[in-house]
């Protein structure tokens, strides 16, 4: 970076280089363990080798030696540590717990079906007692049902409204005060707006339980006082400081000599800003919208306070919706460790971590490639 | 387009003409009043957030209830207060600081610094940063969960006291938690420092080298303690980021109910924002407990706000005594 190199190096410094260079690389690690950590644990169910069904095949224990370890590991729930600390005469007692729990297990067609298997968590099914095929989530029951589809419908729908409220506003806002408003004006609301990002989403959570749900039932009178338009509108409040930030950053990197022409051949600034510096910053408003769905889908404490929370399968807004996040806040503490529900758990993690990556990947991409365009012009 | 307008309003043309160079024209004035109502709009929506929470948290909110633990009854406004869950709070974030600001900072001086720009481990590593930023917040919780607790926690176990029966640090805990805040943040501290490192001139880091100062040199005692009000700012953005955050504490180390205060790295711990969680969804009764409600989620927005004015007004501080200096 530098012209000058200044004093020659001694081998010390040459170590503290290295050294921070070391720990720098840290933040490439670190997404990488939390890449391996989420999956690990998702890892038997993506591979489809958990089984959830109560009912089982019961083995004998005299027949114990005859299971290759993976097969007794997997018969006795245990996960491989646990089985790696357990001698004979433990796994044997293990066994024979086994098999009283097999007896006393639920039975019947629905008994046998293994849930966490990628067709029930994803095709729907007719449980016994049910008219039709249908999708649940039900995790907490004799017999455990893991269907995803009412966690994403939930969570897209959330989504959904949370951005269509807010990109409009945050857009709109951006455009006035990197086009329209005056220097001094804009050095008070750029930092005025952005101070709503500094409002905890538990707060807006409780705002959106609270006085959202309150204010939006008198107005479209529905039944569910907490649903997917409560929890989207919160939802909006976070959305809009992001999408804002990105689209107002985008809008200013646009080379000033764009609007100055436009200005000196007798447009007004809002023509300046419509016609030539929106569309030269379309992309990185485009990479403020995705940037923006992915913090959406991501937040947790808004959706799990102000959404009802109840695993429907609806495309109506006004009816209470369950989330990706939410499910796993909501759940995790009461599973047991290793269980499959846990992993089932860890699977909506791996989802919203896969999810949240490829938004960024793009949002950043577009941004970059915009950046790189405008610099092009500048020095062409 | 000048013919076009002309054409449509004929009425308005020639008497705008006479008075201003540019027309007046109605698109014009139209969109940037509703462009400017949403910037409004959202100020509006900021404005009754906190005059809401303001209105109806000064009841309950007294130097008492800041400065007092939980009584007898959580859910009783006249007996209980949060100052278990302000110190919670407190000890996470801070213990955050003392992991975040070196990973943080350090990252940062490389990428300005050392990295070859445009280079391939350049790119990776901000792509990394940048992904880094937009993981979700229970992600974190389920890797605090699955890194911090069962592996290192679990190891620790293992090496130090594999014979008892209840583990030690195979469990929710301040560190772990605080760990967990930390990777959350780190982004937030590399983008601030990286900013005020990018401001200063590049001309102090030539004279300090054309002056016989190594690069080493130069980093430490002249770029770092110029950017020293970006990195304080970065850091206390990190802390007001961190000390709203809900949903990576909530298998990491945060507590329904702890008697006393947070005393050691493993103990777990009461937070001011998973509090407000509790009392406005398990509450047994809602009218009873709203007030102090109200007063929590109060003590969290004073907390926060007066963080990030702080930020603020250091940055603006230091600014002011550099320009001074220069």
């Amino acid at each position: 970076m530098t012209v000058v190199s200044g004093a020659k190096k001694g081998w010390a410094e040459r170590l503290i280089e290295r050294a921070l260079f070391l720990v720098s690389l840290s933040a490439i690690l670190l997404i990488f363990l939390i890449f391996i950590f989420i999956v690990k644990e998702a890892f038997p169910v993506l591979l489809g080798k958990v089984n959830s069904a109560p009912e089982l095949e019961p083995i004998p224990v005299e027949k114990m030696s005859a299971l290759s370890p993976e097969d007794l590991q997997q018969y006795l729930d245990l996960t491989p540590d646990q089985y790696a600390g357990l001698d004979e005469s433990t796994l044997r007692l293990l066994m024979e717990v086994k098999l009283e729990e097999i007896a006393e297990a639920p039975k019947g067609k629905d008994a046998r079906v293994n849930s966490v298997s990628w067709r029930y968590l994803l095709k729907p099914y007719q449980w016994s007692g049910y008219e039709k095929a249908v999708h649940i989530w039900q995790p907490i029951s004799s017999i455990p049902k893991y269907n995803l589809v009412p966690l994403l419908l939930g969570s897209l729908k959330i989504t959904l409204v949370a951005l269509a409220l807010a990109v409009p506003v945050a857009v709109g806002a951006a455009i006035y005060v990197s086009q329209l408003a005056s220097v001094k004006t804009r050095e008070i609301l750029k930092p005025a707006v952005e101070m709503l990002a500094g409002v905890p989403s538990v707060v807006l959570g409780f705002i959106g339980l609270i006085l959202i749900a309150t204010v939006w039932q008198s107005i479209f009178g529905y039944q569910s006082r907490l649903n997917a338009f409560v929890a989207g509108t919160a939802l909006a409040l976070a959305v809009i400081p992001i999408v804002f930030t990105i689209a107002e950053d985008a809008l200013t990197s646009v080379p000033p000599s764009y609007r100055e022409a436009a200005l000196a051949l007798g447009g007004s600034k809002w023509h300046a800003a419509w016609r030539i510096v929106v569309p030269a910053a379309l992309p990185g408003i485009m990479a403020a919208i995705v940037l923006g769905f992915g913090r959406a889908i991501g937040e947790t404490m808004i959706v799990l306070m102000a959404s009802g929370n109840a695993s429907i399968v609806s495309l109506s807004v006004f009816e209470s919706a369950r989330t990706l996040t939410a499910t796993i806040a909501a759940e995790l503490a009461e599973t047991v460790f290793g269980g499959h529900h846990y992993r089932v758990l860890f699977l909506l993690g791996t989802l919203l971590f896969a999810v949240t990556f490829l938004s960024n990947f793009l949002g950043e991409f577009i941004i970059h490639r915009m950046k790189g365009r405008f610099e092009k012009r500048i020095e062409g | 387009m000048d013919i076009k307008t002309t054409n449509r309003s004929p009425t308005v043309e020639p008497l705008s003409r006479s008075f201003d160079r540019v027309k007046v024209d109605w698109t014009s004035l139209l969109m940037t009043v509703a462009t400017g109502f949403c910037v409004v709009l959202i100020l509006a929506m900021l404005a009754v957030i906190l005059a809401y929470i303001g209105w109806h948290g000064a009841d309950a909110f007294s130097l008492r209830f800041i400065s007092s633990g939980v009584g007898q009854d959580m859910f009783d406004a006249k007996q209980t207060g949060v100052l278990p869950m302000i110190l919670g709070t407190c000890a996470r974030v801070m213990l955050m600081t003392l992991f975040v600001m070196p990973m943080g900072v350090i990252t940062a001086v490389y990428l300005t610094e050392y990295a070859p720009p445009g280079s391939r481990i350049t790119r990776i590593l901000r792509g990394a940063v940048n992904n880094l930023a937009g993981v979700p917040s229970i992600v974190f919780g389920l890797f605090g969960l699955g890194f911090f607790i069962s592996f290192v926690g679990g190891g620790l176990d293992n090496l130090f006291n594999a014979d008892a029966t209840a583990p030690h640090f195979r469990s929710p805990a301040l560190i772990w938690a605080s760990l967990t805040l930390a990777i959350m943040t780190m982004p937030v501290v590399i983008v601030a420092t990286e900013e005020s490192l990018r401001s200063i001139p590049q001309g102090l880091r030539s004279a300090s080298l054309a002056l016989g100062a190594t690069k080493l040199q130069t980093i430490t005692r002249v770029v770092l303690p110029q950017a020293l009000p970006g990195i304080l700012t970065g850091g206390i953005l990190a802390v007001s980021r961190a000390a709203g955050e809900v949903a990576p504490i909530l298998f990491t180390g945060a507590a329904y109910y702890v008697s006393g205060y947070p005393d050691s790295l493993t103990s777990q711990f009461m937070d001011l924002g998973y509090h407000i969680y509790i009392l406005s969804t398990q509450s047994p009764d809602v009218q009873r407990t709203e007030p102090i409600l109200f007063a929590t989620v109060m003590t969290l927005l004073v907390l926060t706000f007066s963080l990030n004015a702080l930020a603020v007004l250091v940055r603006s501080l230091m600014r002011r005594r550099i320009r001074l200096a220069v």
